[in-house]
Formats: structure tokens, sequence, C-alpha cells
């Protein structure tokens, strides 16, 4: 984020290397492992896409979202209605979350543009309490299935590939958490993302130099949402089904702890987050059954008071000392 | 009219918990700008701690006052001993931090006193004081708790020196320093008092929602609620905001929209609120320096 015409960025050839065999590790791993252990892997996919659309919000543009629940609630209703009423494939449900939830997340941001810090934490939490209740409201029953919610149907293999369902939903998932990153990283890497760092760290000084905040922050608060909606919308199609109690305000309170745990401002961030709220609680009930919110409890401080940074920053400091020594 | 009035004295009641848990919030805030998302959980293990001193035999009012005196202590020791080593961290990891707490003491509670809902004993007559029909002696009672209280604190930072220095230690903690204040230590009282001010909203909430270890999660957000109407740093605004908050969430309940989606519509009204007056009705707007 230096001042100036930074060079196109360019991928290091070690991180290149580094990432080459993150993509076979992810290629292979699916072979290796049980259904239940490659569905719990999608769910980390898709949770991912929701923390880098939360992060561009919060860890890069200094907005405090306590309600992105709600658009990955929007998203996996848009997808889970789509799919069982209008009969459309899942894999075309994605661009309509997509959409969808990018025109409700800017709708969102133009009022919370004149709210700060805490305030918009209050009325972002506000809609992440508000939506399941109107989920469940009569006059949307017909769409949303009130109380009972939607069920859907597993998607199979295309052209025949000789993947069950799982797997090939984890294949699919992996290739559009790819592209989302991509998207993010490209994003944030250029003018625009620039400009968010620029509003977080002193929103004077960038509007001075001509940046548009109000445009800006609200542009970013519909890209958030929209990264959320598909993250939302693959979650909906890897666990077939969709209830309003299933998005209350903890799914919120779990990815603004998944970002700030993975690392602010930081993409890979991101995925750290989502390993984080997928497999943290399932160890801690591992360890105690009596009272394995406490143990979660415990980790979350735990994992504060060692990395106040995030397990992003941790690393990256970790890596500097060993590259330093060699 | 009469309906009209039972709905408008009852939202008062509710109010009067929802603006002593806003209090304990805008302590907090003023002492560390911080937004204590464990607030709730903190006032329910309180009430949990009463329930127990009053099923073994001690009489109300001495469980009432031990465990304000119980509560004070855990908040100071929360301060000094959970939340100093992340003391300078930026605002987030604390909110985490915050969210932990959260978590813990829900899971705890759980844990030692299971899930049952138990009912919680009120100290106020069950028959309505002063011959009148309007209002049960319990959310009398819960009012005058909470204007108790809310004198108490007006007058321990206002008329005593212990309470000059804590609003020294908030507004400007370098000067308080050196002038020989231990902002520390003035911190930890903020979070005492407000850990003590949680546990009477709770022992005052638990009659009416019943005990249990979620008892506190939709009074904390009409809490949070009323705290930022008010102006998050004006106790005063946050008591007003309490009360509005209530009157609202009831008369909005029985006259408009029915019990489906009274909340929705509260918060809704919220954020409305905050939209016209982004720093809360009595909050000062700060101006910037450029």
């Amino acid at each position: 984020m230096a001042a100036g015409n930074l060079p196109r960025s360019r991928i290091a050839p070690r991180k290149w290397a580094a990432l080459t065999a993150l993509f076979a590790a992810l290629c292979v791993a699916p072979f290796l492992l049980s259904n239940f252990s490659v569905f719990q892997l999608t769910l980390v996919l898709a949770y991912a896409i929701v923390l880098l659309g939360l992060n561009m919000l919060t860890g890069y543009n200094g907005q405090i979202s306590l309600g992105h629940g709600a658009f990955y609630a929007i998203g996996a209703y848009v997808a889970a209605i789509l799919m069982d009423h209008y009969g459309v494939p899942y894999w075309l449900t994605l661009p309509a979350a997509a959409a969808v939830c990018l025109v409700a997340g800017f709708l969102f941001g133009l009022p919370a543009l004149r709210l700060e810090g805490p305030y918009l934490a209050l009325a972002t939490f506000a809609l992440a309490v508000a939506l399941p209740q109107l989920l469940k409201h009569k006059a949307l029953q017909p769409w949303t299935g009130g109380v009972e919610g939607i069920t859907l149907v597993k998607p199979d293999a295309p052209f025949g590939l000789p993947l069950n369902a799982d797997r090939w939903l984890y294949f699919f998932s992996l290739a559009v958490a790819i592209g989302m990153f991509f998207l993010g990283r490209n994003l944030l890497r250029g003018r625009i993302g620039r400009a968010m760092v620029a509003i977080r760290d002193n929103p004077i000084a960038a509007e001075a130099m001509g940046i548009d905040i109000a445009l800006y922050k609200s542009l970013t608060f519909g890209v958030s949402a929209m990264f959320t909606g598909v993250g939302g919308a693959l979650g909906a199609i890897a666990v077939q089904f969709v209830a309003p109690d299933s998005f209350n305000v903890f799914l919120s309170i779990a990815f603004l702890v998944g970002v700030v745990v993975g690392g602010l401002a930081t993409v890979q961030g991101a995925v750290y987050g989502a390993l984080f709220i997928q497999f943290v609680p399932n160890i801690a009930d591992r360890i105690s059954k009596a009272a394995p919110w406490a143990i979660y409890g415990i980790m979350v401080i735990l994992f504060m008071y060692l990395a106040p940074g995030g397990v992003a920053s941790f690393i990256h400091r970790i890596s500097e000392r060993w590259r330093r020594r060699t | 009219m009469d309906t009209f009035l039972a709905q408008f004295l009852a939202g008062l009641a509710t109010g009067g918990i929802y603006a002593s848990l806003a209090l304990a919030l805008v302590m907090i805030h003023q002492a560390t700008r911080l937004v204590n998302f464990a607030q709730g959980e903190l006032a329910m293990f309180s009430t949990y701690i009463a329930w127990s001193l009053v099923q073994a035999g001690i009489p109300y009012w001495v469980a009432f006052g031990l465990t304000l005196l119980i509560s004070f202590a855990a908040g100071i020791a929360i301060d000094r001993l959970l939340l100093r080593p992340v003391r300078g961290s930026p605002a987030l990891p604390m909110v985490v931090v915050f969210i932990g707490l959260l978590v813990i003491l829900n899971s705890v509670a759980g844990w030692i006193y299971t899930y049952t809902v138990r009912p919680f004993p009120s100290p106020f007559p069950s028959e309505p004081l002063f011959g009148q029909h309007y209002i049960s002696s319990h959310d009398l009672g819960a009012i005058g708790v909470t204007l108790a209280m809310l004198a108490a604190i007006y007058a321990f930072f206002r008329f005593t020196p212990l309470g000059l220095a804590m609003r020294a230690a908030a507004q400007n903690p370098e000067s308080a320093r050196l002038v020989g204040i231990r902002v520390g230590w003035m911190r930890a009282l903020g979070w005492g008092l407000a850990c003590a001010i949680g546990a009477a909203a709770g022992m005052m909430v638990a009659p009416i929602v019943f005990l249990d270890p979620n008892m506190m999660s939709g009074v904390l957000l009409y809490a949070f609620a009323a705290a930022l109407i008010g102006g998050i740093d004006d106790p005063f605004g946050a008591v007003f905001g309490g009360f509005f908050v209530g009157v609202l969430e009831n008369l909005l309940g029985a006259y408009v929209i029915g019990q489906e989606l009274k909340l929705t519509v509260a918060l809704v009204v919220i954020v409305a609120v905050l939209v016209v007056k982004p720093s809360g009705l009595f909050g000062r707007t700060l101006a910037r320096r450029v």
C-alpha cells in the first residue's frame, strides 16, 4: 500500500511454487478424505469467500459489520428459491445471488454512510437480528417455506465425470473460490483497494486527493455483500437446506470472529478464518462435551493474546524471521 | 385508553431494565471506548449467583446486595486479569475478546445450572400497589430500582473525588495520569460498576423473562439500541433511550404490527433515528481536527 505508482504487482516465483503446491494438495485432498470431511472443506471454501468479502469492508475499509449473516442468508435463499421454485440449475444461482446481494449491500450501504464505529455495528447487527423474523413472515411463506425452510437436492457431477456429488461440489466450490479470490485480490491491489485503505486511514486526506468517499464506501458495502452472497449460495447448495434459524446473529458474530482471527486486511487471512470457524467448534466439542462453547471462547481469547494481528500476521512474522536466518 | 395506559406503563417497566443495562454499556464505553458485547451474559451470570444465594436461604435483599458486591469484584477481576494483557491493541481484537467472554459465560452457566428455564423471585408484593390496576408492583419496583441507581451513579460522579477522578481518566487519560490518577484502576472500577449495574438489571428482568442462560440476548440488543439512541457517552441519554425503546417496543407490539415483527420494527425505527441523528439524540457531534 505504498504511495506513488506501484509497478503491476507480480507474484514472486517462490510464492508461485507455494501456491502451486497448495493447489495440488487441494485437488488431491478430496480423494483421501471421507465424504463428510469433503463436505466440511466445501463449507470452508464458502466461508472463505464470505470472509474475504467481510474483510474488504471491515479490514480494508474500516467499516465494522455485525450483519453479514444477513447477506449470507439472502444469497442462500436466492439460490434455494431459484433452484426449488424455478428449476434454475445450481451454477446459475451464483451470479443471481451475487447480483441480488450487490444491490442489497449497496442500498444498505447508503444509509450506513452516516454511521460510524459502534453505530454502524448496531445498524448491521439490527439487520442480522431482523432477517430471520422477516424470513419467517407469512407474506413471504410461499417462497421461503416459512419456519420449515427449503430442502434442496445435491447436484451430480456433469459430463459423466467419475466423482460423487460431494467431491464434485467441492471442486465446483474450489473453482468458484479461486475465481473470487483472484477478483478480490486484484480489486484490493489496484486503485480501488488503495482508495478503500485511504478512506479507512484518513478520510479527510482521501477526500482531498479526489476520492469520492460516499461512492467508494457504499460500493465497498455492495461488493462485500456480493462476495458474502456467493458464499451463502454455495453454502446453501452444500448443506442442501435453508431455514431462517440457521442464519441467526451468531452466524454474523462468527464471521466477524473469523475475519479478526484470520487477520484483518489480508487476503489469505480469509482462509485461516474460514478454517477457524469451521473446525474450532468441532475441536472444542471434542475437548469438552459439557461446555464446548466455553472451550471455543477460551480459544478465541487465547488467539487474540498470542496473535492480536490474526493468524496471517503471525505466519508473516514467523516466515520473516525464518527468512532472515537463512 | 385504559389498555393504552397499561401498555405504556408496562413499556416503561421493561424500558427501565433496558435503561439499566444501557447504563452499564455506557460506563464501559466511557472508560474504554468499547462496546461490551458480554454485558448481557455478565448480568445473566450475576443473576444466577443471586439465585443460588436465595436458594441457600439468604433473604432476598441481602442476596441482592451480596450479588452486587460479587459482580463488582468480578468486573474488576475481568478488567485486571483478562483485559489488561490486550490493552492497547486495536478495537476489533478487543471486541473479539468480548465475544469470547460472552460464549464462555453462556456455556459455563449452561453447564453449571443447566438450560432449564427457572422462575426467579421478585422482592415486590404480587398485588398491585396503591390500589391501582395499571401496573404490577414488580414493574413499578423495577422502575424505582433503575431511577435509584441512576441517582446514585449521578451523585457518585458529581460529588465524590473518586467519581471526579474516574471522569478525568475517561476524558483525558494522559493528563489524568500526570496529576496522579491511576488510570488503569479507574478503568477497572468502571468495569466493576458496570457489572454491578448489570447485575441489578438482571435481577429485575429475571422475574419477567425467567431465568435461563439465554435470557439476556434480546435484552442486550435493546440495551445496545437504547445506549446508542441516547448517545453512547451520555448516562442520562442512555436511561432516556432505555425507556424510549421499552415504550416503543410495547406500543408497536400492541397496536401496529403485532408480536411477530416487533423486534424488526423496533430495530428499523432505531436505525432510522440513527440515520437522522447519527450521534444519538443527546450525543454531541464532535468537531474533528483536520
